[in-house]
Protein backbone atom coordinates (compact mmCIF):
# COMPACT_ATOMS: atom_id res chain seq x y z
CA UNK A 1 0.00 0.00 0.00
CA UNK A 2 3.05 2.47 0.64
CA UNK A 3 4.75 2.13 -2.74
CA UNK A 4 4.22 6.07 -4.33
CA UNK A 5 5.11 6.89 -7.48
CA UNK A 6 8.99 6.91 -7.68
CA UNK A 7 11.07 7.74 -10.54
CA UNK A 8 11.96 3.78 -10.45
CA UNK A 9 8.97 2.37 -11.38
CA UNK A 10 8.19 4.96 -14.37
CA UNK A 11 11.31 3.90 -15.47
CA UNK A 12 10.48 0.48 -14.93
CA UNK A 13 7.53 0.80 -16.46
CA UNK A 14 8.62 2.59 -20.21
CA UNK A 15 11.35 -0.26 -19.90
CA UNK A 16 8.64 -3.02 -19.69
CA UNK A 17 6.70 -2.02 -22.65
CA UNK A 18 9.30 -1.70 -25.15
CA UNK A 19 9.98 -5.08 -25.98
CA UNK A 20 6.30 -6.13 -26.32
CA UNK A 21 3.43 -5.07 -28.20
CA UNK A 22 1.38 -2.16 -27.17
CA UNK A 23 -1.55 -2.96 -25.52
CA UNK A 24 -4.11 -0.59 -27.16
CA UNK A 25 -4.12 1.07 -30.53
CA UNK A 26 -6.71 3.02 -31.41
CA UNK A 27 -6.56 4.03 -35.06
CA UNK A 28 -8.93 6.47 -36.96
CA UNK A 29 -12.01 5.74 -34.31
CA UNK A 30 -15.00 8.15 -35.27
CA UNK A 31 -18.23 8.16 -33.73
CA UNK A 32 -21.61 10.51 -34.11
CA UNK A 33 -24.91 10.65 -33.23
CA UNK A 34 -26.26 11.61 -36.06
CA UNK A 35 -24.69 15.08 -37.68
CA UNK A 36 -22.64 15.70 -33.78
CA UNK A 37 -19.43 13.83 -34.49
CA UNK A 38 -18.55 13.02 -30.39
CA UNK A 39 -15.12 11.39 -31.47
CA UNK A 40 -13.38 12.53 -34.98
CA UNK A 41 -10.44 9.93 -36.27
CA UNK A 42 -8.88 9.37 -32.86
CA UNK A 43 -5.29 7.70 -33.22
CA UNK A 44 -3.87 6.58 -29.78
CA UNK A 45 -1.29 3.78 -28.68
CA UNK A 46 -0.90 2.42 -25.13
CA UNK A 47 1.69 0.44 -24.41
CA UNK A 48 1.82 -2.49 -21.53
CA UNK A 49 2.29 -0.96 -18.33
CA UNK A 50 1.40 2.26 -19.50
CA UNK A 51 -0.49 5.05 -17.47
CA UNK A 52 -2.34 7.46 -20.36
CA UNK A 53 -4.53 10.06 -18.72
CA UNK A 54 -7.13 11.65 -21.02
CA UNK A 55 -8.41 15.23 -20.22
CA UNK A 56 -10.34 18.06 -21.97
CA UNK A 57 -13.46 19.96 -21.00
CA UNK A 58 -16.88 18.21 -20.65
CA UNK A 59 -18.59 17.02 -23.69
CA UNK A 60 -14.97 16.51 -25.75
CA UNK A 61 -15.72 12.68 -26.29
CA UNK A 62 -13.02 11.93 -23.54
CA UNK A 63 -15.52 9.34 -22.02
CA UNK A 64 -17.08 8.45 -24.76
CA UNK A 65 -13.51 7.05 -25.93
CA UNK A 66 -12.75 5.65 -22.72
CA UNK A 67 -15.98 3.26 -23.45
CA UNK A 68 -15.23 2.97 -26.71
CA UNK A 69 -12.20 0.28 -25.66
CA UNK A 70 -14.54 -1.82 -23.97
CA UNK A 71 -17.17 -1.77 -26.11
CA UNK A 72 -19.98 -0.48 -23.82
CA UNK A 73 -20.17 2.27 -26.34
CA UNK A 74 -19.84 1.71 -29.98
CA UNK A 75 -17.71 3.26 -32.33
CA UNK A 76 -18.17 3.46 -35.86
CA UNK A 77 -15.05 3.94 -38.23
CA UNK A 78 -12.21 3.04 -37.62
CA UNK A 79 -10.68 0.26 -35.04
CA UNK A 80 -9.85 -0.30 -31.67
CA UNK A 81 -7.48 -3.11 -30.43
CA UNK A 82 -6.73 -4.82 -27.29
CA UNK A 83 -3.32 -7.19 -27.50
CA UNK A 84 -3.67 -7.20 -31.14
CA UNK A 85 -7.75 -8.32 -30.83
CA UNK A 86 -10.28 -6.18 -32.84
CA UNK A 87 -12.98 -4.72 -30.42
CA UNK A 88 -16.56 -5.01 -31.07
CA UNK A 89 -16.68 -6.23 -34.37
CA UNK A 90 -15.54 -9.52 -36.05
CA UNK A 91 -12.20 -9.49 -38.79
CA UNK A 92 -14.18 -10.13 -41.42
CA UNK A 93 -15.26 -7.60 -44.64
CA UNK A 94 -17.81 -6.64 -44.00
CA UNK A 95 -17.55 -6.38 -40.40
CA UNK A 96 -19.84 -7.51 -38.26
CA UNK A 97 -20.73 -6.05 -35.05
CA UNK A 98 -20.60 -8.42 -32.07
CA UNK A 99 -22.73 -9.85 -29.27
CA UNK A 100 -22.51 -9.22 -25.75
CA UNK A 101 -21.82 -12.70 -25.49
CA UNK A 102 -19.00 -12.89 -28.19
CA UNK A 103 -17.56 -9.51 -25.75
CA UNK A 104 -17.64 -11.21 -22.88
CA UNK A 105 -13.72 -12.90 -23.32
CA UNK A 106 -12.37 -9.34 -23.65
CA UNK A 107 -14.22 -7.77 -21.38
CA UNK A 108 -13.00 -10.18 -18.51
CA UNK A 109 -9.57 -9.22 -18.95
CA UNK A 110 -10.42 -5.47 -19.07
CA UNK A 111 -11.46 -3.84 -15.71
CA UNK A 112 -13.28 -0.75 -15.74
CA UNK A 113 -13.88 1.56 -12.87
CA UNK A 114 -16.83 4.24 -13.37
CA UNK A 115 -17.55 8.08 -11.58
CA UNK A 116 -20.78 6.12 -9.70
CA UNK A 117 -18.46 3.18 -8.65
CA UNK A 118 -21.48 0.83 -9.51
CA UNK A 119 -21.45 -1.42 -6.92
CA UNK A 120 -24.34 -3.89 -6.35
CA UNK A 121 -25.95 -2.33 -3.23
CA UNK A 122 -28.05 -5.86 -2.21
CA UNK A 123 -24.37 -7.47 -2.24
CA UNK A 124 -21.47 -6.91 0.51
CA UNK A 125 -18.28 -5.54 -0.36
CA UNK A 126 -17.15 -8.87 -0.12
CA UNK A 127 -19.68 -10.52 -2.38
CA UNK A 128 -19.36 -7.62 -4.81
CA UNK A 129 -15.83 -8.86 -5.11
CA UNK A 130 -16.18 -12.61 -5.05
CA UNK A 131 -19.27 -12.22 -7.67
CA UNK A 132 -17.30 -11.55 -10.65
CA UNK A 133 -14.67 -14.67 -9.87
CA UNK A 134 -17.37 -17.20 -9.16
CA UNK A 135 -19.90 -16.21 -12.02
CA UNK A 136 -17.18 -15.32 -14.58
CA UNK A 137 -13.76 -16.86 -13.75
CA UNK A 138 -15.93 -19.93 -12.71
CA UNK A 139 -13.98 -20.11 -8.70
CA UNK A 140 -15.85 -21.90 -6.34
CA UNK A 141 -17.39 -19.71 -3.18
CA UNK A 142 -14.95 -20.19 -0.92
CA UNK A 143 -12.16 -19.86 -3.14
CA UNK A 144 -13.44 -16.47 -4.40
CA UNK A 145 -14.41 -15.07 -0.99
CA UNK A 146 -10.65 -15.87 0.37
CA UNK A 147 -9.45 -13.97 -3.48
CA UNK A 148 -12.05 -11.31 -2.74
CA UNK A 149 -10.46 -10.73 1.22
CA UNK A 150 -7.03 -10.67 -0.14
CA UNK A 151 -8.49 -7.77 -2.50
CA UNK A 152 -10.09 -5.81 -0.21
CA UNK A 153 -6.98 -6.04 1.76
CA UNK A 154 -5.32 -4.84 -0.67
CA UNK A 155 -7.22 -1.68 -1.24
CA UNK A 156 -6.98 -1.26 2.56
CA UNK A 157 -10.73 -2.36 3.42
CA UNK A 158 -10.59 -5.82 4.51
CA UNK A 159 -12.52 -4.39 7.75
CA UNK A 160 -14.92 -3.38 5.60
CA UNK A 161 -15.79 -6.94 3.90
CA UNK A 162 -19.14 -7.32 5.53
CA UNK A 163 -20.34 -3.86 5.09
CA UNK A 164 -22.87 -3.09 2.52
CA UNK A 165 -22.41 -0.16 -0.31
CA UNK A 166 -24.37 2.04 1.68
CA UNK A 167 -23.16 1.80 4.72
CA UNK A 168 -19.51 3.03 3.22
CA UNK A 169 -18.28 6.14 2.11
CA UNK A 170 -17.93 7.27 -1.03
CA UNK A 171 -13.92 6.97 -1.20
CA UNK A 172 -14.37 3.18 0.48
CA UNK A 173 -16.93 2.18 -2.38
CA UNK A 174 -15.17 3.33 -5.10
CA UNK A 175 -11.86 1.35 -3.44
CA UNK A 176 -14.14 -1.97 -3.24
CA UNK A 177 -15.15 -1.37 -7.37
CA UNK A 178 -11.62 -1.25 -7.67
CA UNK A 179 -10.95 -4.23 -5.55
CA UNK A 180 -13.15 -5.53 -7.60
CA UNK A 181 -11.94 -5.12 -10.97
CA UNK A 182 -8.10 -6.15 -10.12
CA UNK A 183 -9.74 -9.17 -8.45
CA UNK A 184 -10.30 -10.60 -11.66
CA UNK A 185 -6.62 -9.82 -12.98
CA UNK A 186 -7.20 -7.39 -15.34
CA UNK A 187 -4.59 -6.97 -18.29
CA UNK A 188 -5.91 -3.13 -18.92
CA UNK A 189 -7.66 -1.21 -16.55
CA UNK A 190 -10.04 2.30 -17.61
CA UNK A 191 -11.40 4.65 -15.16
CA UNK A 192 -13.87 6.68 -16.14
CA UNK A 193 -13.27 9.89 -13.85
CA UNK A 194 -13.29 7.73 -10.77
CA UNK A 195 -12.93 10.80 -7.60
CA UNK A 196 -15.11 13.00 -9.63
CA UNK A 197 -18.32 12.04 -7.73
CA UNK A 198 -16.23 12.13 -4.56
CA UNK A 199 -15.99 14.62 -1.40
CA UNK A 200 -12.79 16.50 -1.97
CA UNK A 201 -11.56 14.91 1.26
CA UNK A 202 -11.51 11.21 0.00
CA UNK A 203 -10.08 11.76 -2.85
CA UNK A 204 -6.40 11.04 -1.99
CA UNK A 205 -7.01 7.96 -0.51
CA UNK A 206 -8.60 6.61 -4.01
CA UNK A 207 -5.59 8.37 -5.92
CA UNK A 208 -3.38 6.38 -3.70
CA UNK A 209 -4.72 3.25 -4.47
CA UNK A 210 -4.06 4.03 -8.64
CA UNK A 211 -0.82 5.32 -7.96
CA UNK A 212 0.09 2.09 -5.96
CA UNK A 213 -1.27 0.32 -9.11
CA UNK A 214 0.16 2.24 -11.65
CA UNK A 215 3.37 1.41 -9.89
CA UNK A 216 3.15 -2.63 -9.50
CA UNK A 217 3.01 -1.68 -13.62
CA UNK A 218 -0.67 -2.12 -14.40
CA UNK A 219 -1.57 -0.49 -17.64
CA UNK A 220 -4.59 1.96 -17.18
CA UNK A 221 -6.26 4.66 -19.02
CA UNK A 222 -7.76 7.24 -16.69
CA UNK A 223 -10.57 10.18 -17.83
CA UNK A 224 -9.78 12.46 -15.01
CA UNK A 225 -10.07 16.26 -13.80
CA UNK A 226 -7.04 15.65 -11.72
CA UNK A 227 -4.53 17.02 -13.27
CA UNK A 228 -2.25 16.95 -10.18
CA UNK A 229 -2.46 12.86 -10.43
CA UNK A 230 -1.96 13.42 -14.47
CA UNK A 231 1.01 15.36 -14.17
CA UNK A 232 2.46 13.67 -11.57
CA UNK A 233 1.56 9.84 -12.54
CA UNK A 234 0.87 9.70 -16.31
CA UNK A 235 3.43 8.41 -18.62
CA UNK A 236 1.24 10.63 -21.21
CA UNK A 237 -1.27 12.36 -20.95
CA UNK A 238 -4.05 13.28 -24.15
CA UNK A 239 -5.75 16.43 -23.75
CA UNK A 240 -9.03 15.64 -26.00
CA UNK A 241 -10.64 19.00 -27.54
CA UNK A 242 -14.55 18.64 -29.82
CA UNK A 243 -13.94 15.02 -30.34
CA UNK A 244 -9.83 15.25 -31.03
CA UNK A 245 -7.24 14.93 -29.37
CA UNK A 246 -5.89 18.61 -29.66
CA UNK A 247 -2.76 17.57 -27.72
CA UNK A 248 -0.53 14.40 -26.87
CA UNK A 249 2.71 13.66 -24.89
CA UNK A 250 4.38 13.56 -21.47
CA UNK A 251 2.50 15.45 -18.59
CA UNK A 252 5.09 18.00 -18.52
CA UNK A 253 5.09 18.53 -22.72
CA UNK A 254 1.36 18.69 -22.71
CA UNK A 255 1.04 21.01 -19.77
CA UNK A 256 3.68 23.34 -20.15
CA UNK A 257 4.83 23.59 -23.55
CA UNK A 258 1.54 22.57 -26.15
CA UNK A 259 1.34 25.27 -28.17
CA UNK A 260 -2.71 24.36 -28.57
CA UNK A 261 -4.50 27.48 -27.48
CA UNK A 262 -7.26 25.53 -26.21
CA UNK A 263 -5.44 23.57 -23.77
CA UNK A 264 -3.73 26.43 -22.90
CA UNK A 265 -7.40 28.01 -21.89
CA UNK A 266 -8.60 24.69 -20.55
CA UNK A 267 -5.72 24.49 -17.65
CA UNK A 268 -6.30 28.37 -17.22
CA UNK A 269 -9.65 27.40 -15.72
CA UNK A 270 -8.20 24.66 -12.94
CA UNK A 271 -5.86 27.02 -11.87
CA UNK A 272 -8.22 29.63 -11.21
CA UNK A 273 -10.71 27.23 -9.78
CA UNK A 274 -7.19 25.66 -7.28
CA UNK A 275 -6.13 29.23 -6.47
CA UNK A 276 -8.06 31.25 -3.74
CA UNK B 1 -76.61 -9.66 17.24
CA UNK B 2 -76.08 -13.54 18.52
CA UNK B 3 -72.98 -14.05 19.30
CA UNK B 4 -72.66 -17.11 19.87
CA UNK B 5 -73.41 -17.66 16.38
CA UNK B 6 -70.44 -16.57 15.53
CA UNK B 7 -68.39 -18.96 18.15
CA UNK B 8 -70.62 -21.81 16.73
CA UNK B 9 -69.62 -21.05 13.07
CA UNK B 10 -66.23 -20.04 14.41
CA UNK B 11 -64.11 -23.33 13.70
CA UNK B 12 -66.26 -23.98 10.26
CA UNK B 13 -65.10 -20.13 8.99
CA UNK B 14 -61.40 -20.60 10.36
CA UNK B 15 -60.97 -23.62 8.29
CA UNK B 16 -61.90 -21.64 5.22
CA UNK B 17 -59.89 -18.92 5.79
CA UNK B 18 -57.27 -21.14 5.38
CA UNK B 19 -58.36 -22.28 2.46
CA UNK B 20 -58.32 -18.65 1.45
CA UNK B 21 -54.85 -18.27 2.20
CA UNK B 22 -53.17 -20.87 0.28
CA UNK B 23 -55.06 -20.50 -2.77
CA UNK B 24 -54.04 -16.88 -2.52
CA UNK B 25 -50.77 -17.69 -1.83
CA UNK B 26 -50.43 -19.94 -4.69
CA UNK B 27 -51.84 -17.32 -6.80
CA UNK B 28 -49.36 -15.16 -5.97
CA UNK B 29 -45.88 -17.60 -6.26
CA UNK B 30 -47.77 -18.54 -9.75
CA UNK B 31 -48.18 -15.13 -10.53
CA UNK B 32 -44.91 -14.32 -9.34
CA UNK B 33 -43.34 -16.99 -12.25
CA UNK B 34 -45.55 -15.54 -14.67
CA UNK B 35 -45.38 -11.78 -13.78
CA UNK B 36 -41.20 -12.46 -13.76
CA UNK B 37 -41.30 -14.43 -17.36
CA UNK B 38 -43.77 -11.86 -19.04
CA UNK B 39 -41.95 -9.07 -17.39
CA UNK B 40 -38.28 -10.66 -19.15
CA UNK B 41 -40.26 -11.37 -22.28
CA UNK B 42 -41.19 -7.72 -22.44
CA UNK B 43 -37.76 -6.45 -21.80
CA UNK B 44 -35.81 -8.51 -24.24
CA UNK B 45 -36.00 -6.65 -27.27
CA UNK B 46 -37.76 -9.51 -29.04
CA UNK B 47 -40.72 -7.41 -30.78
CA UNK B 48 -42.76 -10.36 -30.99
CA UNK B 49 -42.50 -11.56 -27.37
CA UNK B 50 -42.87 -8.01 -26.06
CA UNK B 51 -45.90 -8.00 -28.06
CA UNK B 52 -47.33 -11.15 -26.75
CA UNK B 53 -46.63 -9.82 -23.12
CA UNK B 54 -48.38 -6.32 -24.00
CA UNK B 55 -51.64 -8.23 -25.11
CA UNK B 56 -51.39 -10.80 -22.09
CA UNK B 57 -50.91 -7.86 -19.37
CA UNK B 58 -53.76 -5.54 -20.79
CA UNK B 59 -56.22 -8.44 -21.31
CA UNK B 60 -55.87 -9.68 -17.47
CA UNK B 61 -55.60 -5.91 -16.20
CA UNK B 62 -58.32 -4.85 -18.67
CA UNK B 63 -61.35 -7.59 -17.73
CA UNK B 64 -62.83 -8.04 -14.21
CA UNK B 65 -61.63 -10.82 -12.46
CA UNK B 66 -65.17 -12.03 -12.10
CA UNK B 67 -65.51 -12.48 -15.65
CA UNK B 68 -61.37 -14.21 -16.41
CA UNK B 69 -62.73 -16.79 -13.33
CA UNK B 70 -65.82 -17.44 -15.64
CA UNK B 71 -64.51 -17.53 -18.75
CA UNK B 72 -62.00 -19.83 -17.56
CA UNK B 73 -64.81 -21.96 -15.70
CA UNK B 74 -67.02 -22.05 -18.89
CA UNK B 75 -64.86 -22.12 -22.00
CA UNK B 76 -62.34 -24.53 -21.12
CA UNK B 77 -64.20 -27.84 -20.75
CA UNK B 78 -65.64 -26.18 -24.37
CA UNK B 79 -62.50 -27.27 -25.98
CA UNK B 80 -62.04 -30.21 -24.06
CA UNK B 81 -60.35 -29.56 -21.08
CA UNK B 82 -62.69 -30.07 -17.93
CA UNK B 83 -61.35 -28.16 -15.00
CA UNK B 84 -62.15 -28.03 -11.68
CA UNK B 85 -63.58 -25.66 -9.94
CA UNK B 86 -60.20 -24.84 -7.76
CA UNK B 87 -57.59 -24.96 -10.57
CA UNK B 88 -59.74 -22.44 -12.37
CA UNK B 89 -60.16 -20.34 -9.59
CA UNK B 90 -56.11 -20.96 -8.86
CA UNK B 91 -55.49 -20.52 -12.58
CA UNK B 92 -57.33 -16.94 -12.79
CA UNK B 93 -55.84 -15.86 -9.93
CA UNK B 94 -52.24 -16.51 -10.75
CA UNK B 95 -52.92 -15.18 -14.23
CA UNK B 96 -54.44 -11.76 -12.89
CA UNK B 97 -51.66 -11.86 -10.46
CA UNK B 98 -49.11 -12.34 -13.36
CA UNK B 99 -50.15 -9.32 -15.34
CA UNK B 100 -49.76 -7.14 -12.26
CA UNK B 101 -46.92 -8.45 -11.08
CA UNK B 102 -45.05 -8.53 -14.35
CA UNK B 103 -45.93 -4.29 -14.69
CA UNK B 104 -44.53 -3.85 -11.26
CA UNK B 105 -41.15 -5.61 -11.89
CA UNK B 106 -41.21 -3.31 -14.97
CA UNK B 107 -41.18 -0.62 -12.94
CA UNK B 108 -38.73 -1.64 -10.70
CA UNK B 109 -36.25 -3.08 -13.34
CA UNK B 110 -36.31 0.63 -14.87
CA UNK B 111 -35.70 2.00 -11.32
CA UNK B 112 -32.34 -0.21 -11.13
CA UNK B 113 -29.44 2.31 -12.49
CA UNK B 114 -28.35 1.56 -15.84
CA UNK B 115 -24.34 1.29 -14.32
CA UNK B 116 -25.42 -1.84 -12.24
CA UNK B 117 -25.69 -4.03 -15.21
CA UNK B 118 -23.01 -1.93 -17.07
CA UNK B 119 -20.60 -3.17 -14.15
CA UNK B 120 -21.30 -6.60 -14.81
CA UNK B 121 -21.18 -6.06 -18.44
CA UNK B 122 -17.96 -4.67 -18.33
CA UNK B 123 -16.60 -7.70 -15.78
CA UNK B 124 -17.80 -10.29 -18.37
CA UNK B 125 -20.84 -11.52 -17.04
CA UNK B 126 -23.76 -13.09 -19.44
CA UNK B 127 -26.74 -11.57 -20.12
CA UNK B 128 -28.36 -14.54 -18.28
CA UNK B 129 -25.80 -14.13 -14.89
CA UNK B 130 -27.00 -10.12 -14.85
CA UNK B 131 -30.36 -10.96 -15.00
CA UNK B 132 -30.83 -13.59 -12.28
CA UNK B 133 -28.11 -11.98 -9.82
CA UNK B 134 -27.90 -8.19 -10.39
CA UNK B 135 -30.79 -6.96 -12.00
CA UNK B 136 -34.11 -9.07 -10.37
CA UNK B 137 -32.35 -9.23 -7.05
CA UNK B 138 -32.92 -5.65 -6.94
CA UNK B 139 -36.22 -5.04 -8.96
CA UNK B 140 -37.11 -7.50 -6.29
CA UNK B 141 -36.50 -5.29 -3.83
CA UNK B 142 -37.78 -1.88 -4.87
CA UNK B 143 -41.06 -4.16 -5.57
CA UNK B 144 -41.59 -5.52 -2.36
CA UNK B 145 -44.16 -3.15 -0.84
CA UNK B 146 -46.20 -2.93 -4.05
CA UNK B 147 -45.59 -6.77 -4.09
CA UNK B 148 -47.46 -7.31 -0.42
CA UNK B 149 -50.20 -5.04 -1.61
CA UNK B 150 -50.79 -7.16 -4.79
CA UNK B 151 -50.82 -9.99 -1.95
CA UNK B 152 -53.14 -8.14 -0.02
CA UNK B 153 -55.37 -7.09 -3.22
CA UNK B 154 -55.19 -10.73 -4.33
CA UNK B 155 -56.57 -12.31 -1.19
CA UNK B 156 -59.55 -9.98 -1.16
CA UNK B 157 -59.96 -10.51 -5.13
CA UNK B 158 -60.26 -14.13 -3.82
CA UNK B 159 -63.44 -13.78 -2.50
CA UNK B 160 -64.72 -13.78 -6.05
CA UNK B 161 -63.82 -17.35 -6.75
CA UNK B 162 -67.17 -18.53 -4.05
CA UNK B 163 -69.16 -18.14 -7.57
CA UNK B 164 -67.34 -21.06 -9.01
CA UNK B 165 -68.17 -23.00 -5.98
CA UNK B 166 -65.13 -23.12 -3.52
CA UNK B 167 -65.29 -23.39 -0.24
CA UNK B 168 -63.27 -20.32 0.63
CA UNK B 169 -63.87 -17.86 3.29
CA UNK B 170 -66.33 -15.82 1.39
CA UNK B 171 -68.26 -19.42 -0.11
CA UNK B 172 -68.53 -21.00 3.71
CA UNK B 173 -69.94 -17.84 4.75
CA UNK B 174 -72.31 -17.56 2.47
CA UNK B 175 -73.19 -21.68 3.43
CA UNK B 176 -73.26 -20.94 6.86
CA UNK B 177 -75.54 -17.92 6.75
CA UNK B 178 -78.36 -19.88 4.11
CA UNK B 179 -78.90 -22.51 7.04
CA UNK B 180 -79.22 -20.59 10.27
CA UNK B 181 -80.39 -17.17 8.91
CA UNK B 182 -77.89 -14.87 10.83
CA UNK B 183 -76.29 -13.01 7.79
CA UNK B 184 -75.07 -10.15 9.76
CA UNK B 185 -73.11 -11.80 12.26
CA UNK B 186 -71.44 -14.49 10.09
CA UNK B 187 -70.46 -11.52 7.44
CA UNK B 188 -68.84 -9.86 10.53
CA UNK B 189 -67.05 -12.57 11.82
CA UNK B 190 -65.78 -13.14 7.77
CA UNK B 191 -64.99 -9.57 7.34
CA UNK B 192 -63.31 -9.48 10.52
CA UNK B 193 -60.83 -12.57 9.56
CA UNK B 194 -59.87 -10.54 6.31
CA UNK B 195 -59.10 -7.73 7.83
CA UNK B 196 -56.60 -9.93 10.65
CA UNK B 197 -54.92 -11.77 7.65
CA UNK B 198 -54.27 -8.29 5.34
CA UNK B 199 -52.65 -6.41 8.76
CA UNK B 200 -50.59 -9.90 9.50
CA UNK B 201 -49.73 -9.31 5.90
CA UNK B 202 -49.21 -5.67 6.14
CA UNK B 203 -47.24 -6.03 8.72
CA UNK B 204 -45.06 -8.74 7.39
CA UNK B 205 -44.34 -6.56 4.29
CA UNK B 206 -43.17 -3.92 6.45
CA UNK B 207 -40.74 -6.37 8.72
CA UNK B 208 -39.30 -7.67 5.31
CA UNK B 209 -39.00 -4.02 3.59
CA UNK B 210 -37.07 -3.11 7.15
CA UNK B 211 -34.96 -6.23 6.42
CA UNK B 212 -34.20 -5.59 3.33
CA UNK B 213 -32.93 -1.79 3.29
CA UNK B 214 -30.04 -3.23 5.84
CA UNK B 215 -28.84 -4.51 2.96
Amino acid sequence: MAVTDTPTASVQRVAAADDTAPMVTIRGVSKAYGSNEVLRDIDLTVNKSEVVCLIGPSGSGKSTLLRCINFLEVYDRGEIRIEGQLVGYSETTPRRRLSNAELRGLRRNVGMVFQQFNLWPHMTALENVAEALVQVRGLDKIAAAERARLMLARVGLADKADSYPSRLSGGQQQRVAIARVIAMEPHLMLFDEPTSALDPELVGEVLQVMRDLAAEGMTMVVVTHEMGFAANVADRVAFLDRGRIAAFGPPRQVFHESPEPRLTQFLQTYHERNSF
Amino acid sequence: MKFSVIVDALPHLLGAAVTTIWISLLGVLLGQVIGVLVCVARQSGNRGLDMAGGVYVSFFRGVPLLIQLLLIYYMLPLIGIDVPPLVAAISALSLASGAYVSEIYRGSLNAVPHGQSEAALALGFSSATIWTRILLPQAFRFSVPALVNELILLLKASSLISVVGVAELTRTSQTISASNFRPLEIYLAAGVIYLAINSALALFGTLVERRLQQG
